[in-house]
């Protein structure tokens, strides 16, 4: 131990060389730059099955790969990008602005922010090693239903079992730390209701994560059982029932993915109002309707099983329930649509990327409400209308707030201003490649084309090429988003400590790029 | 930080105390389900064991058609039926029907019944006062047996169902019930 107090390091200095600097690092901007970054190569990996799954459906019949190996790509991409790509990456963003924007010196519990990031890498080296395993890497969809994935799952689904405990884990004690700070090291005068917006929606995003995952480690924790140790928690043959297994993924389900779409909201309230010059319309209303969303999407989970079989009033409740979600969605459109209004406006890359989340998430907010409607919901279900959905949501909504996040704090992390060029294209490519892809999903699927079949009727084929047009041109884009954030690390123009002129908040306060420590001494908030 | 509120040590704690308190809400969702399930006869669920109720007078108005449909799970091999396919009989009124169950494979073999009554919202007016379900099967090879199940339908049955199914899917559970094998045998004869 003396040897350790002998040679103590004075925290003035930066950060430590070489490859331990990283492994050994409690610094908020380390990590955050670490989950970042690994969030961006699970989403480029889980992109690169979602172009095999593409690849597939370019053509009706079977051509490239064989059924079993397309029902494992559909589900290793929907596990990598909820679990791997989006989630990591706002607990990244949270990492890196939470502290600056609170006034904080740090994270309140910075070894254990270093630990949930490292079990992140350990979780998915599980989860993707199955790929190459015996039996092939779990096939049973990203929702796991038994008794798919516990009497038919391959062998590699008690890997993916240890896989979902540990990025569970992860993702509690970076919830719990993320509560700590947001609570307890906020700037004197950083009351609650000053916070800015994207500190709000994760305050409430962490006490989502908390109450969730820990039931989402249940629920894999009974599929163990069932495989493993003889218990029959969904094996009708020994008293148990499937259809608990949907209940209580979905209890889980439901708010995981408001948990994916909170921070955006966040982010975008805080985007949004520095490109329109205008303070936010409606902050207060803003925190409620978060809130608001938060607690209904505990009483909505059934939606995602009307045609299991539920009593007539038990869908009628779930229905309402669900469309009364739209109400505290609808405030936010139109705070945002309102903060814009009459604004000065104008329209760098992450004004464009979060506009575009405004327009393409309410388009996903809508089929979200058709889908809402149980007796309609049984010509939908299972459907690519559903897969159209729920993209409209999660690649317009958190991703594109997720690129906006990006380049608009990108000035700040590193120092440089991106290429606005660049930035721009990759904007509409995006775009263009999201639509295409997504939207002929919303035909084809009322039509009644089933997802995750890796065959379909020709009668689909023309809008199934545009998809995968779109979706091979929102890939391929990305690779200039990796192009684009190394040029800006490398060099370009030197950032201000404000490079925009209407943004608003503690992290423009501190220089570009914000040094490795900031706020030793709290600001003062008034 | 701040002076008011909970020092970080505290606020972990508790929320900690609320991830335990979540993940043992997971498992407390099984026994809720099943609660809610026999309450509400969610999902065509019948209760496991016999009921308890008091005998009802029989509404001589009113006649319900039961159907009784029987099937196998995956990989079971035996034969297994109703005697009736349909009866009709009055709510109120105390009635048994026979399953028959053959066992045409050369080894003991255990079975579990599992019941489910559609539409499902019947399923909580639907008495069962002996079934086959509520306990497992044992057949030795070449074996057959004749399994009652008698059952009342509740005169407060919803007016608009005039006609209910009743049905068995059989399960294989013989490796299941291997350890146990010895002491279950006794129900068969």
């Amino acid at each position: 131990m003396s040897a350790v107090i002998d040679h103590h390091t004075d925290h003035a200095h930066g950060p430590a060389k070489g490859l331990m600097r990283w492994v050994l690092t409690t610094n908020h901007k380390d990590i955050g730059s670490m989950y970042l970054w690994f969030s961006f190569a699970m989403f480029l990996l889980g992109g690169t099955l979602a172009m095999v799954i593409r690849a597939e459906l370019f053509q009706p019949g079977l051509q490239l790969v064989d059924p079993n190996f397309f029902n494992q790509m559909t589900t290793m991409h929907g596990l990598i990008m909820v679990f791997g790509a989006v989630m990591p990456a706002f607990v990244g963003l949270a990492n890196w602005m939470v502290p600056l924007m609170i006034g904080a010196p740090d994270m309140a519990l910075p070894r254990m922010n270093n630990f949930s990031f490292w079990l992140l890498p350990a979780a998915f080296g599980l989860l993707v090693s199955t790929l190459f395993m015996e039996g092939g890497a779990p096939n049973f969809g990203w929702t796991f239903y038994a008794p798919l994935s516990t009497t038919y799952g391959p062998q590699s689904t008690t890997f993916f079992i240890f896989a979902i405990h540990l990025a569970g884990i992860s993702s509690i004690m970076g919830a719990i730390n993320i509560i700590a700070t947001i609570l307890n090291m906020r700037a004197p005068g950083m009351t609650l209701m000053k916070m800015p917006m994207f500190a709000w929606t994760w305050l409430i995003t962490a006490f989502l994560l908390i109450a969730v995952m820990p039931v989402l480690a249940g629920v894999v924790t009974m599929m163990l059982m069932d495989i493993h140790f003889g218990t029959s928690f969904f094996s009708a043959a020994g008293g148990g029932d499937p259809v608990l297994f949907q209940h209580v993924f979905w209890f889980f389900g439901h708010p995981e993915v408001y948990i994916m779409i909170l921070p955006a909201f966040g982010a975008v309230s805080m985007i949004i109002p520095a490109f329109s010059r205008k303070p936010l319309f409606g902050y207060t209303s803003m925190v409620y309707a978060t809130g608001a969303i938060a607690f209904l999407s505990f009483a909505v989970w059934a939606h995602h099983m009307f045609t299991v079989g539920i009593p007539l009033t038990g869908q009628l409740f779930f229905m309402y329930a669900t469309m009364l979600i739209a109400v505290p969605t609808g405030v936010k459109v139109f705070n945002w649509a309102t903060t814009m209004f009459r604004g000065s406006l104008s329209f760098e890359a992450p004004m464009l990327f979060a506009v575009a989340f405004v327009i393409l998430f309410t388009i996903g907010g809508f089929s979200g409400l058709m889908l809402a409607i149980a007796p309609a919901d049984y010509q939908y279900h299972d459907t690519y209308f559903v897969v159209a959905h729920f993209h409209y949501v999660l690649v317009p909504g958190a991703i594109f707030g997720i690129f906006a996040s990006a380049y608009y704090w990108l000035p700040k992390w590193t120092g440089h201003m991106y290429d606005e060029v660049l930035a721009k294209t990759h904007f509409w490519m995006s775009f263009i490649g999201m639509n295409l892809a997504f939207f002929p999903m919303h035909f084809v699927g009322l039509a009644g084309m089933p997802r995750r079949i890796p065959d379909y009727n020709m009668m689909f084929a023309n809008f199934n090429m545009v998809s995968s047009i779109g979706a091979f041109m929102f890939g391929a884009t990305q690779l200039l988003f990796l192009y684009i954030v190394i040029k800006t690390i490398r060099g370009g123009k030197p950032a201000p400590a404000k490079p925009w002129d209407g943004a608003e908040g503690l992290e423009w306060t501190v220089p570009s790029p914000a040094p490795y420590h900031t706020f030793s001494t709290p600001p003062e908030v008034k | 930080m701040h002076d008011e509120g909970l020092s970080t040590g505290k606020l972990v704690k508790r929320l900690l105390l609320l991830v335990v308190g979540m993940f043992a809400f997971g498992f407390l969702l099984v026994p809720i389900y099943d609660v809610m399930c026999q309450a509400f006869g969610i999902n065509g669920k019948t209760a496991g064991s016999a009921w308890q109720g008091s005998a009802q007078s029989v509404d001589l108005q009113r006649e319900v058609r039961v159907q009784f449909l029987a099937s196998n799970a995956e990989g079971m091999r035996w034969r297994f039926g109703p005697q009736d396919e349909e009866i009709l009989m009055h709510p109120g009124e105390t009635r048994t029907v026979h399953f028959l169950a053959h066992n045409p494979t050369d080894r003991v073999m255990v079975a579990q019944a599992i019941p489910s009554v559609a539409p499902s919202r019947a399923a909580a007016y639907f008495h069962k006062t002996e079934c086959f379900c509520f306990t497992q099967q044992v057949l030795q090879p070449g074996e057959s047996v004749e399994m009652p199940v008698r059952f009342i339908v509740d005169p407060a049955l919803p007016k608009d169902v005039r006609r209910l199914t009743l049905a068995y899917t059989l399960f294989d559970v013989t490796e299941r019930m291997a350890p146990s094998l010895g002491l279950t045998a006794m129900h068969s004869n």
